[in-house]
């Protein structure tokens, strides 16, 4: 059948699942639309979480980062950073915050801090960040849709819209975790069919992960002794060991991924919807396991797309591919403009090195290596429109989780917790839907005309949890003398410091001409990346509220008590009623 | 806090930090600031360190979770007999 066709009819029936999931599981209460009535199994929960958690980053950008903009093992930043953070969430935050039983990460930090005040600094951050994220999956939707079925980006990202917006408003949280739970079946396949098929073809072994490890089925040496020899040979960094500026900023961009996962709102509250503490703790586990399934297979697909490719473009050492007889996948990704190539000396042949003088590749799209893998392994039409499919669950998944986050913190923190507390349960329901199309459109919007700064708000998204959200919850859950005071004054400058650093490099709400430092390594501090910075806010944080703190009063006894009630075991969702 | 819950939020935290310096040692020291020295060494094709960094770190994420889950749960249990 034809390609397009085909992809159709499969992008066609998951979207079909989704919103029949969608009328199924419609919200009839706040608690449903909030937290889908709090009775979600652990496992069901981390399988939503994972698809809550890898975006269209995650599925469609990561194993091109890895392979060629971090060279290989500089792209380990990612792997452990992404994942790392669920340590933290499982241990020092989610099982206290669902056992305080609320619906939304402001209303913790405002009842724990005994102030609205904090409760609005965290509204802030978390809709920054929030809408930052977002701002990437929109774009997401319009690419994938413009890519593999041939609509325009505006009709695309128009279409993505009109179903987050049908299951997104009609279920709330409820209807947002079940048609979660199908976009991680549709995603994993999606992403593990290719990477099998690949491994098989070139080691034997068709699991990705230990393809990675194993010999090449050609000339019997390791995969990635074979992806060292040929890189270098090129002139680019050995694949195993060339690392992302310096030891320092490896290690501290690691730590920022770490403590920035942790602390994004729209996958702290995932776990508020958890029968119990003890399945808040599981589902961690378990949202990892399905996480881990993914991103082990990355780092595979990264090294052996990447050796295809470059066994393409030169068969053997010396001897170059005629540019008159390139595959069509190389064709067909020419058209999208996501690869390019110039012919420099003229001799009609592809030289692909690292010297930017001689080099013919011109451009390479890190987006490529998973989108056009498929093609590039030969594999059968239904996989490529499997992979369409998937890339667009991920990016509708992680923008419904997102658009949650902020429409609860709307119409639940602000609206009912600080404007009109009195609002009935009905009108606080309708008030969510509201304010849930309004994001919805908001998102589209910023989708349609994406802001200069699009390219660098992962860190933004990245450093405010990190530097604001993570500290700020776990003071108020592990030190019972943190106060308002100091939990303000540390929210308040490691986010000053953490957004001084990246609009000093980066520019004031990344427009370039703006950046008095400008993104040059021998300004940055301590040779940190600005991605990087938000460990440095988080310490920062932490220091200036344990200084704040010790000079200040004591929270009250009231406050005492609530913590020593989230640190207590069982008793959960009882004791609080809304 | 009566003496047991507090007994029990120790040996929480005590946990916790146990679990926190494995979580710290592996991928950090292991996978990033000694890697060139685990490297020397081979798994299969994979160098040691890269494969601390790319696949060891994410396994042991998973594991100690669900230890950290499991002890947890036996530290309820037994703190639930007590009261």
């Amino acid at each position: 059948m034809e390609l397009q066709t085909l992809t159709y009819i499969v992008v066609g029936f998951t979207f079909a699942l989704y919103i029949g999931i969608a009328i199924w599981a419609r919200a009839g209460s706040t608690k449903e639309f909030y937290v889908a009535g709090g009775g979600i199994h652990p496992i069901a929960n981390g399988m939503a979480t994972g698809a809550d958690w890898m975006s269209a980053a995650s599925f469609i950008s990561m194993a091109g980062l890895i392979g060629f903009s971090y060279q290989g093992y500089g792209g380990s930043v990612f792997l452990m950073g992404w994942t790392g953070g669920f340590v933290l969430l499982a241990t020092c935050l989610a099982p206290y915050l669902r056992k305080y039983g609320k619906y939304t990460v402001p209303e913790f930090i405002g009842d724990r801090y005994y102030s609205n005040a904090a409760r609005v600094v965290a509204v802030i951050c978390l809709i920054v960040a929030s809408i930052t994220y977002v701002i990437g999956q929109m774009k997401g939707i319009g690419v994938a849709f413009s890519r593999f079925l041939e609509t325009s980006y505006e009709a695309g990202l128009t279409a993505g819209m009109v179903i987050v917006f049908i299951y997104a408003v009609l279920g709330g949280m409820k209807g947002i975790t079940y048609t979660q739970i199908a976009q991680y079946v549709v995603l994993i396949f999606a992403y593990t069919i290719p990477a099998i098929f690949i491994s098989l073809s070139l080691t034997g072994n068709p699991i990705p992960q230990l393809g990675l490890g194993s010999s090449l089925l050609s000339d019997g040496t390791y995969v990635l002794d074979k992806l060292n020899q040929v890189v270098t040979e090129l002139g680019f960094a050995e694949y195993t060991t060339s690392t992302r500026g310096s030891t320092l900023n490896m290690f501290v961009y690691t730590m920022s991924l770490m403590i920035g996962t942790a602390g994004l709102p729209h996958v702290i509250i995932r776990f508020f919807t958890v029968p119990s503490v003890k399945g808040a703790r599981q589902s961690a586990g378990w949202a990892l396991v399905f996480i881990a399934i993914l991103y082990t297979t990355a780092p595979a697909v990264a090294a052996m797309a990447r050796l295809n490719l470059m066994s393409t473009i030169e068969p053997t050492p010396g001897v170059y591919l005629e540019y008159d007889q390139r595959p069509q996948w190389f064709k067909n990704w020419e058209t999208t403009g996501l690869l390019q190539f110039k012919d420099k000396n003229g001799d009609g042949a592809i030289q692909y090195s690292a010297d930017k003088e001689t080099n013919e590749m011109v451009k390479i799209d890190n987006d490529i290596l998973v989108l056009a893998n498929p093609e590039i392994a030969r594999l059968p039409n239904w996989v490529i429109a499997l992979v369409a499919a998937g890339g667009l669950a991920a990016a509708l998944s992680t923008a419904a989780g997102l658009l949650l986050a902020i429409s609860s913190a709307i119409s639940h923190d602000l609206l009912k917790g600080i404007f009109r507390p009195n609002i009935s349960e009905k009108a606080e329901l309708r008030a969510s839907r509201i304010a849930m199309s309004f994001t919805v459109l908001l998102a589209g919007y910023l989708g349609f005309n994406p802001p200069d700064f699009a390219a660098g708000t992962v860190a933004l998204a990245f450093g405010l949890a990190a530097s604001s959200i993570f500290p700020a919850l776990m003071m108020g859950i592990f030190y019972k003398r943190m106060n308002t005071q100091g939990a303000i004054a540390g929210m308040l400058s490691g986010l000053g410091v953490t957004l001084f650093y990246v609009f000093q490099h980066k520019g004031i709400m990344f427009i370039q001409s703006t950046s008095f430092l400008g993104d040059m390594s021998p300004n940055w501090f301590l040779g940190i990346e600005p991605n990087a910075f938000g460990a440095v806010g988080a310490l920062i944080n932490f220091i200036v509220a344990f200084a704040v703190c010790k000079v200040t009063a004591a929270p009250p006894q009231k406050v005492q008590d609530l913590v020593d009630y989230i640190r207590a075991p069982h008793g959960e969702g009882t004791a609080v009623n809304h | 806090m009566n003496n047991n819950a507090e007994a029990y939020w120790r040996a929480n935290v005590s946990l916790i930090i146990k679990l926190l310096v494995v979580w710290f040692t592996v991928p950090f020291l292991g996978g990033i600031v000694f890697v060139d020295t685990f490297n020397q060494f081979n798994l299969g094709g994979y160098p040691l360190g890269f494969w601390i960094a790319q696949q060891g770190s994410i396994y042991l994420f998973v594991v100690l979770i669900f230890y950290y889950a499991k002890k947890m749960s036996d530290l309820d249990d037994q703190y639930e007999a007590e009261e």
